[in-house]
C-alpha cells in the first residue's frame, strides 16, 4: 500500500504570537516551528502503522520553505520513507491543496491521510480540497482506520458519537485523535532519516482563492470577577444577572 | 444573486447548528439586498423545513432522495454545489460543524469559490469583495480573511450567534439533481450515539472538570450539577488520558473546540492547550483552590476554593434558584 501524508509546520502551541507590518503579517520571530500535532501524532504513525503491518510505502509531503527541513526529517524518523517539499509559501488552502493534488496525481497512491486542520490557521480545509480534487472519497475527524482487501473501514466521530462507515480505495482521510498513539522517534529512526530522499520541487501555478488581510490580538486580558466561597449564591446572581447565562 | 445555506437534518429535525447558519445566511442576504435560500438533503418533513422561514428562509430546495440520508461529502458536493448553481446564488453559507467542516472546502473546490471557515462574524460587502473575521491560532488571535472570487462560501462558527425567530415560513420545493448510484461511495455500517446526553459542541453550558477533581469516582460533582442545568459534561486532557473519562469529552487543542454560553471548569489549571477549546466560550466560571491556577486569567467569575466543598453548595444553590424561577 502506498500513503501520502502531507505534513504541515506550525508554531508550538506555547508560542508568544505577534503581528508586524500595521498586524497584516504574522511575526514568526522567537517562534519555534513544530510539525502540525495531529499530522505527527496520528496521520503519520497511523501511515507508519498501516505499512509496517502490509507493506508499501509512506510518503510525507509539505509545501513550504526550506526552513520545514527539521520538521521533514522528524516525519522520516518516525518512520515515513520519503519525503517531497514543494518550494512555496503555503499562504491559502486552496493552493496547498493543488500541490498535493498535483504531486498525487503522478504518483500512484491508495490513501492520502491527512490531519484534520492546522493549529495556526485551522482551517480545516487542505483534505477536503486534496479530495475533490482527485475525485477521491473524503472521510473526516477519523478515529479508526483499517484497510483489507483495497477497502478501508473507518471510525469517524459525529455530534454526540461515531459511526462505523466503509469506503473503497483510493481514499483520502483527515485524521483526529485516538487514530495513533503518538511515536517518539528512535536513535535507529533519527539516523536513517539524515539519508533518507528528500526531493525539492517547484510548485505548480494555480491560484489563490483567499487572502489574510489583518490579524488582531484580544483586546486584553479579562478581568476575573472573584467570589468569595463561602457564597456561593452570589456567583447564581450574578451569572443570571449580569452575566444573563441561567 | 441569493444566499444560499445548507442545513442538516438529524432525527427529521433540523440541527441546532444549522439553524444558526440558516440565520448567519439570511442576516448576510439582508446586507446584500437578496434573498435567502435553503437546500436540504435527505428525508425530512415539509412542517419541518418550513419553519426555516422564522430564519428568514424564504424558499427551500428539498433533495429527499433517501440515499442522501447519510452523509456522504462526495455526494453532498455534487448536490449542494448543482444547487448553487441552479439558483445562482453569489454566497454559500454553512455551519462549520462536523460535517460542514469537510463539505465546504469540496464545494470551494468544485464551484471555484473562495473559502473561508469557521466565521465569528457576519460578512462584510464591498463590491465584489467579501471579508469576514475568523480565530485563528487556536483562538489566541483574530483574523480577517478577503475573498474575491465570484462566488463565495462562508462557515459559521457554532455558537457564535443567537438566531432572533421571527413568525416566517419558508417555502418548499423538490429539488431533483441527477445523481447515480455510483456516486455514493461512503457506506455507514453503524452509529454509535451516546444517547440522553447532550451533545457537547451544541451544549450551551458545559460543566468541565480536571486532574483537581482527584479521581473518577468524584465525578458526580460535575455530573450532578450537569443534569441539573441541563449542561454537558467535558473534561481536560490529562483526565481523558489516564481514563477517568471518555476521550470524546476532552476539550482542547487536541480535543473538542467548544463555544457555550457558559463555561465552568472545575479543578483544571488552564494550560494553554485547554484554553484554546473553550476561550470562545461567552462567560467563564473556574473553580480552584490555587489562586494562581493560569485559568482565572481567562475567566470572567472565579472562586478559590475547594471543588469538595463549592460543587455541592453550587448544587444546593442552584436548585435553589431553579425553584425560584
Ligand atoms: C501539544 C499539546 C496538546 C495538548 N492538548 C490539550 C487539550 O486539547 N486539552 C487539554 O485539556 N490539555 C491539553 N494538553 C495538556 C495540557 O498542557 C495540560 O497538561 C492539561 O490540560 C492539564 O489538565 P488539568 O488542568 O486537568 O490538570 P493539572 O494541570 O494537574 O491541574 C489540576 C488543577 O486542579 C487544581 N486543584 C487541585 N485540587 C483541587 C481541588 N480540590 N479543588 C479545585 N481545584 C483543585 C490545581 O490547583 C490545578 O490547577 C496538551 C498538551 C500538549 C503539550
Ligand atoms: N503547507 C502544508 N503542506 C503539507 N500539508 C499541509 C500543509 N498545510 C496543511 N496541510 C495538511 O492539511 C491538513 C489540514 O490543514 P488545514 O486545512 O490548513 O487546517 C493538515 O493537518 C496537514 O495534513
Amino acid at each position: 500500500m502506498k500513503i501520502l501524508v502531507p505534513i504541515a509546520k506550525v508554531p508550538d502551541t506555547t508560542s508568544k504570537i505577534s503581528f508586524t507590518d500595521n498586524n497584516t503579517r504574522f511575526n514568526p520571530d522567537g517562534v519555534t516551528f513544530i510539525m502540525n500535532p495531529t499530522d505527527e501524532w496520528y496521520a503519520l504513525v497511523r501511515a507508519c502503522e498501516l505499512k509496517e503491518k502490509q507493506g508499501g510505502e509512506v510518503v510525507v509531503i509539505h509545501v513550504g520553505t526550506p526552513d520545514a527541513e527539521q520538521i521533514i526529517r522528524k516525519a522520516l524518523a518516525i518512520g515515513a520513507d520519503r519525503a517531497v517539499r514543494v518550494d512555496a509559501d503555503p499562504t491559502d488552502a486552496y493552493f496547498v491543496a493543488a500541490q498535493i493534488a498535483a504531486h498525487a496525481k503522478a504518483e500512484n497512491y491508495d490513501l492520502i491521510i491527512t490531519g484534520k486542520e492546522t493549529i495556526d490557521y485551522n482551517s480545516f480545509q487542505v483534505g477536503g480540497m486534496v479530495s475533490e480534487m482527485l475525485d477521491w472519497p473524503c472521510v473526516s475527524l477519523v478515529q479508526k482506520l483499517e484497510v483489507e482487501n483495497g477497502v478501508a473501514t473507518l471510525r469517524r466521530e459525529i455530534e454526540g458519537g461515531s459511526e462505523i462507515v466503509e469506503v473503497k480505495l483510493p481514499l483520502v482521510v483527515c485524521a483526529q485523535k485516538e487514530l495513533a498513539e503518538p511515536r517518539i522517534p528512535n536513535m535507529k529512526g533519527i539516523m536513517s532519516a539524515r539519508t533518507k530522499p528528500l526531493a525539492v520541487v517547484p510548485p505548480v501555478e494555480v491560484e489563490k482563492l483567499t487572502a489574510v488581510i489583518s490579524y488582531s490580538l484580544p483586546e486584553k486580558a479579562k478581568q476575573v470577577k472573584l467570589i468569595d466561597k463561602d457564597n456561593v449564591a452570589e456567583l447564581i446572581r450574578l451569572l443570571h444577572e449580569e452575566a444573563k447565562v441561567i | 444573486m441569493p444566499v444560499l445555506t445548507f442545513v442538516e437534518i438529524s432525527g427529521g429535525k433540523i440541527k441546532k447548528a444549522s439553524v444558526e447558519a440558516a440565520y448567519y445566511g439570511s442576516k448576510t442576504a439582508e446586507a446584500l439586498g437578496t434573498e435567502s435560500l435553503a437546500v436540504v438533503l435527505g428525508e425530512a418533513s415539509g412542517d419541518e423545513l418550513a419553519t426555516l422561514g422564522q430564519v428568514g428562509i424564504k424558499k427551500v430546495l428539498h433533495a429527499a432522495d433517501a440515499r442522501l440520508n447519510n452523509f456522504d461529502s462526495g455526494v453532498y458536493t455534487k448536490v449542494v454545489a448543482a444547487a448553487a448553481e441552479a439558483t445562482q446564488a453569489d454566497v454559500v453559507a454553512l455551519s462549520f460543524n462536523h460535517n460542514g467542516k469537510l463539505l465546504a472546502p469540496r464545494l470551494s473546490v468544485r464551484l471555484k469559490a473562495g473559502y473561508v471557515p469557521g466565521a465569528v462574524e457576519l460578512p462584510q460587502f464591498n463590491g465584489s469583495t467579501m471579508t469576514v473575521r475568523k480565530n485563528v491560532f487556536s483562538g489566541k488571535a483574530t483574523a480577517i480573511y478577503q475573498v474575491t472570487t465570484p462566488r463565495k462560501i462562508v462557515s459559521v462558527n457554532p455558537n457564535s450567534l443567537s438566531p432572533v425567530r421571527g413568525s416566517g415560513s419558508a417555502t418548499v420545493e423538490a429539488f431533483t439533481p441527477a445523481i447515480s448510484d455510483a456516486d455514493f461511495r461512503v457506506t455507514v455500517k453503524g452509529v454509535d450515539k451516546v444517547v440522553g446526553e447532550i451533545p457537547l459542541t451544541e451544549a450551551e453550558i458545559v460543566i468541565s472538570g480536571g486532574r483537581g477533581l482527584k479521581g473518577p469516582e468524584n465525578w458526580y460533582l460535575i455530573t450532578d450539577l450537569a443534569k441539573e442545568m441541563g449542561a454537558a459534561t467535558a473534561c481536560s486532557r490529562a483526565v481523558a488520558d489516564v481514563d477517568w473519562r471518555p476521550h470524546h469529552e476532552h476539550v482542547g487543542q487536541t480535543g473538542l473546540t467548544i463555544r457555550p454560553n457558559l463555561y465552568v471548569a472545575v479543578g483544571i489549571s488552564g494550560a494553554i492547550q485547554h484554553l484554546a477549546g473553550v476561550n470562545g466560550s461567552k462567560v467563564i466560571v473556574v473553580i480552584n483552590t490555587d489562586p494562581e491556577a493560569p485559568f482565572f486569567k481567562a475567566a470572567d467569575y472565579g472562586i478559590v476554593g475547594d471543588a469538595f466543598e463549592v460543587m455541592p453548595k453550587l448544587l444546593e444553590e442552584y436548585r435553589k434558584f431553579k425553584a425560584a424561577h
